[in-house]
């Protein structure tokens, strides 16, 4: 696509969010566009916010749907703190958006949809393109409907169908902006709308329309390259966090040589890994989309029990419903993965906002002494890398695992190195064949794990259930001292797979003045804000835990090398309460709940805190 | 037993062979003895080689069921075994896999998962013993108990207006539903070999003697001397007859049931037919004539419809003959950059 023919200025990053109705197409803009930089090279982190209403009543504050991306020729880590260009479809977007915006940004408005009825729905007494209330940023006033329909004249389509491609001519506009190559989209377009070609063909007019109107309006005078990111050489996809959990669940599959089983009950931000896998039964994947929470995971027990690869997956109120299943797979001492995809709590609390705190809950959330190992995935890509280990552990240990990620990564996005196969790990792990001397709870003396003998191999009958079984042979057993070593054997069990677990990699010195501890979806915002210290030679370094129930068997021993201990999360200190019961250790927490992910900004203001103080 | 291939037994099995070395732990007299000797007399004639068979179980008393049986077991947790009975069959289609529970286990905590394992006609074989009261917990009323029941947990008699669970498999569309009794070993025997061979979910109410919290609750069709009298044994394509002399029989007239007595071993031709495969109506009528009629026990109904586990197997078979195998291109995804 020839663009050339405006000056270009050179830029290093820029965040941009798109804003507007949910019913606007919104995400699949901001997909698009994610699409199209990720393959211009760039480095790119996606977050998508949108309303937990499907529909909520259009212009309305509640319907507001946003996607964000950051883009740069550096390697970056996060979406981004405040948006440096705000693109907003109709008032409320802009009501909803413009107080994340950094102060003189760019804002880039739908001029048509400022109407008098429109404020109203938005809440909005006077036209903020005109009372000041964007006097502090550069305003582009387009009339995006006005043009949509001008590009589309002659077409028979209906009023509808012509205001729903206007997504598509400010998608054109924002790829001539930022240089954008606009293929990746013309062809997806053609594929999306295969069984409506005059929609197919409106949707592309409408697209080259924004395009070139771009380039001829006053309006830009000039636009911007973000240059190739210097990134590790390979084959790259951009992935979604859900999406990578799903696949590392499949690849699990196949490296463990057995069938996958995915029981699952719908449910915000979880049901798009069941999507995923129900489009794998070619795999062998069995998914299963039970009657509720507890039939999900029953049934996953099940199918553990009959040797698959077990897995059910949810967010946290159905982990509250599981939870006495999960105490049953431990006692059982089955295999089995758990993904808790976190949003916001207590109770149905905030759907399609993101939070870490069912750390606790994975971790104690059930009756008696009921451990589990828990691990957590840091980026949307090492979603699939800990959905793999996950698998490893259950298998290899016997054990239910919890796999956490949240809203914020199973939505996000990031361009993802392929994966060798070859270089994945081993996850075989034998089923019980032999009848001679065969005991359903006779371990492995190297990690303590039972035997797992299938249903359908002779010889082997036996019964497992959820009262206290006889060590070593499994049977019902209330003797009080058999009781208290079971207890203690299957605490161990678990505290043993630390063994295994590979040195804690810490980012900056090993020792001085402030390290922060991390996990799960903060990786990129602590990363990113320990880099910059780090360009300053302060001695300031950080690691982030991926394996938390059992700690990496380092991390006492690093976190002694500290002066001051700085644990950021989305909850009120669940790590923190970890840290400091295992270790003693004068942690302290920085702590926030608003149901969005942390900003740069806020883990820098937290170190140059303890740093000073 | 009509429209069922004999089954080849597995070579050298008998009752003992599934007979487990555990200590049997229910209160002396009590109805779940008989359902567990006829259990296991009616596996070897399965041609089903022992391994094969899974039990799976909830709570409550007849949730210890498994741990009495030499096969593959699970005990598992309160209400749910039919969610593990059905992970495990779609995992692992080969299984026999029975799920025992009991009225409170089924209809009270667990009515859901029971309601679903039902519709999706999942290939289990469910036997739901029915005492009409808690038994472990020591006696508080349960969701079979008759209106006005006086338990520990309702002294003044319950308000709850009882299920009764074969209405609840008729709704939930169950392809087999059957009810017999704890104490009448023939029937029960038949009615299991004849749900261990239907295709699909094969529910079976057995109705069980609480010796201890409930003695006497169906003590009109256990008594040996009054069974004749009191208990319809359903017959597929034969006349409803019942009495120890074979002179009462049911007919209907039009959705009202009618006695019919008459000369023994001449039935009147307007005596009502059954018939297991007739729209589950008749079934439901039959499930509760009312106080002065019989109760009906035998198989109320019994038609094939493809199992859920078949078809999930079906789905996988056509999908990897579509060639959707490779997990490298599905690593891959739909769009891929090479960076040098």
């Amino acid at each position: 696509m020839e663009t050339a023919s405006k000056p270009v200025q050179e830029i290093d990053a820029v965040t941009i969010r798109f804003a507007g109705d949910s019913g606007d197409g919104i995400q699949l803009t901001g997909g698009q566009f994610t699409t199209s930089t990720a393959l211009a090279g760039n480095d790119l982190s996606t977050l998508p916010d949108f309303p937990a209403e499907i529909r909520a009543p259009a212009g309305t504050l509640p319907g507001v749907s946003g996607f964000q991306i950051h883009f740069s020729s550096r390697d970056i880590l996060t979406p981004g703190d405040a948006p440096n260009v705000l693109v907003a479809m109709n008032p409320a977007a802009l009501k909803a958006n413009l107080k994340d915006l950094e102060a003189g940004g760019t804002v880039i408005v739908n001029t048509d949809a400022f109407t008098a009825q429109a404020f109203q729905k938005a809440g909005i007494a006077s036209n903020p393109l005109e009372d000041g209330t964007l006097s502090g940023y550069r305003v582009l006033s387009i009339p995006l409907t006005t043009l949509t329909d001008n590009a589309l004249k002659g077409k028979s389509l209906s009023r509808t169908q012509v205001d729903r491609c206007k997504n598509f001519f400010a998608l054109g506009l924002m790829y001539w902006l930022y240089e954008r190559p606009i293929e990746s989209t013309l062809q997806w377009i053609q594929k999306k709308f295969k069984k409506s070609p005059e929609i197919a063909d409106a949707n592309t007019k409408a697209l080259l329309a924004g395009h070139a109107y771009a380039e001829t309006t006053e309006i830009f005078t000039h636009h911007y390259r973000v240059k190739k990111a210097p990134i590790a050489p390979g084959r790259y996809r951009n992935i979604v966090g859900n999406t990578a959990t799903a696949l590392g669940l499949v690849t699990a599959s196949r490296l463990a040589n057995r069938p996958l089983f995915y029981g699952s009950y719908p449910i915000t931000p979880a049901s798009d890994i069941l999507h995923e896998l129900s489009l794998h039964k070619g795999l062998a994947v069995r998914t299963f989309q039970a009657e509720d929470e507890i039939a999900a995971i029953g049934a996953a027990i099940g199918a553990s029990f009959g040797g698959h690869l077990a897995v059910t997956g949810t967010s946290g109120p159905g982990v509250c419903l599981k939870s006495e299943a999960i105490g049953l797979a431990v006692t059982m001492e089955l295999p089995l993965v758990i993904l808790d995809i976190q949003r916001g709590g207590p109770s149905t609390g905030l759907p399609t906002k993101t939070e870490q705190a069912d750390l606790l809950q994975a971790m104690f959330g059930r009756n008696g002494e009921c451990p589990v190992a828990i691990v957590a995935a840091a980026t949307p890509g090492d979603c699939f890398t800990m959905a793999i280990e996950a698998c490893r552990i259950a298998l290899k240990y016997m054990t239910p695992v919890f796999f956490l990620s949240d809203g914020y990564l199973g939505n996000g996005s990031e361009p993802w190195r392929l994966p060798k196969l070859s270089e994945l790990p081993n996850l075989r792990v034998p089923n019980a064949t032999d009848p001679k001397d065969f005991k359903p709870y006779k371990r492995d003396p190297e990690t303590l794990a039972r035997p797992w003998a299938l249903p359908g191999t002779p010889g082997l009958e036996h019964r497992i259930g959820g009262l206290e079984k006889q060590d070593v042979t499994g049977n019902v057993n209330y003797e009080p001292d058999n009781h208290e070593h079971m207890v203690r054997l299957r605490a161990q069990k678990i505290a043993g797979i630390a063994k295994e677990i590979p040195p804690t990699e810490v980012l900056g010195p090993k020792k001085g003045k402030v390290l922060v501890v991390g996990w799960g979806s903060s990786y990129g915002a602590i990363t990113a804000a320990v880099r910059e210290f780090q360009a300053r030679e302060e001695a300031v370094a950080s690691i982030h835990l991926r394996h938390i129930h059992p700690f990496p068997p380092d991390l006492g021993d690093i976190l002694s090398h500290y002066e001051k201990i700085l644990v950021p999360e989305l909850n009120l200190g669940q790590l923190l309460l970890l840290l400091r019961a295992k270790y003693a250790v004068p942690a302290v927490g920085l702590n926030k709940v608003k149901g969005q992910p942390f900003k740069i900004s806020e883990i820098r203001d937290a170190i140059t805190q303890l740093l000073e103080g | 037993m009509p429209e069922t291939s004999t089954p080849v037994p597995a070579p050298g099995l008998t009752r003992k062979d599934f007979v487990s070395d555990q200590m049997v732990r229910w209160c002396p007299g009590c109805g779940d003895f008989a359902i567990l000797a006829q259990v296991q007399k009616v596996m070897p004639a399965l041609g089903i080689p022992r391994e094969k068979f899974v039990f799976i179980s909830g709570i409550g008393c007849s949730s210890r069921f498994p741990y009495y049986m030499n096969t593959y077991g699970m005990h598992t947790i309160h209400g749910r075994a039919p969610t593990f009975a059905t992970g495990l069959k779609c995992a692992r289609p080969d299984l026999q896999v029975w799920v025992v529970t009991g009225d409170g286990d089924g209809l009270s905590i667990g009515g859901n998962h029971l309601l679903h394992a039902l519709r999706r006609n999942v290939d289990l074989k469910i036997l739901l013993f029915n005492n009409r009261i808690y038994g472990l917990t020591k006696g508080q009323a349960s969701p079979t108990s008759e209106l006005g029941k006086k338990t520990k947990s309702s002294p003044l008699g319950t308000i709850d207006r009882p299920i009764n669970p074969l209405r609840f498999a008729l709704a939930a569309e169950a392809t087999f539903v059957a009810r017999s009794i704890d104490t009448d070993v023939e029937h029960l025997s038949v009615i299991l070999a004849r749900g261990a061979q239907h295709k699909g979910s094969a529910f079976i109410e057995i109705l069980q003697n609480c010796i201890v919290f409930n003695d006497g609750a169906f003590a009109a069709v256990e008594d040996r001397s009054t069974r004749e009298d009191q208990a319809l044994k359903l017959e597929h394509g034969k006349p409803m007859v019942f009495g120890k002399a074979k002179d009462r029989g049911l007919a209907f007239d039009g959705l009202k049931p009618e006695l019919v007595t008459f000369e023994p071993g001449k039935p009147p031709p307007r005596l009502a037919v059954h018939d297991e495969k007739a729209s589950s109506a008749l079934a439901y009528m039959l499930t509760d004539l009312g106080a002065e009629f019989p109760t009906p026990v035998g198989i109320f109904r019994c038609i094939e419809e493809p199992t859920y586990e078949s078809m999930m197997e079906e789905q996988i078979h056509s999908a990897s003959e579509a060639g959707q195998t490779d997990i490298e291109k599905l690593i891959a995804g739909p769009e891929t950059w090479e960076v040098k």
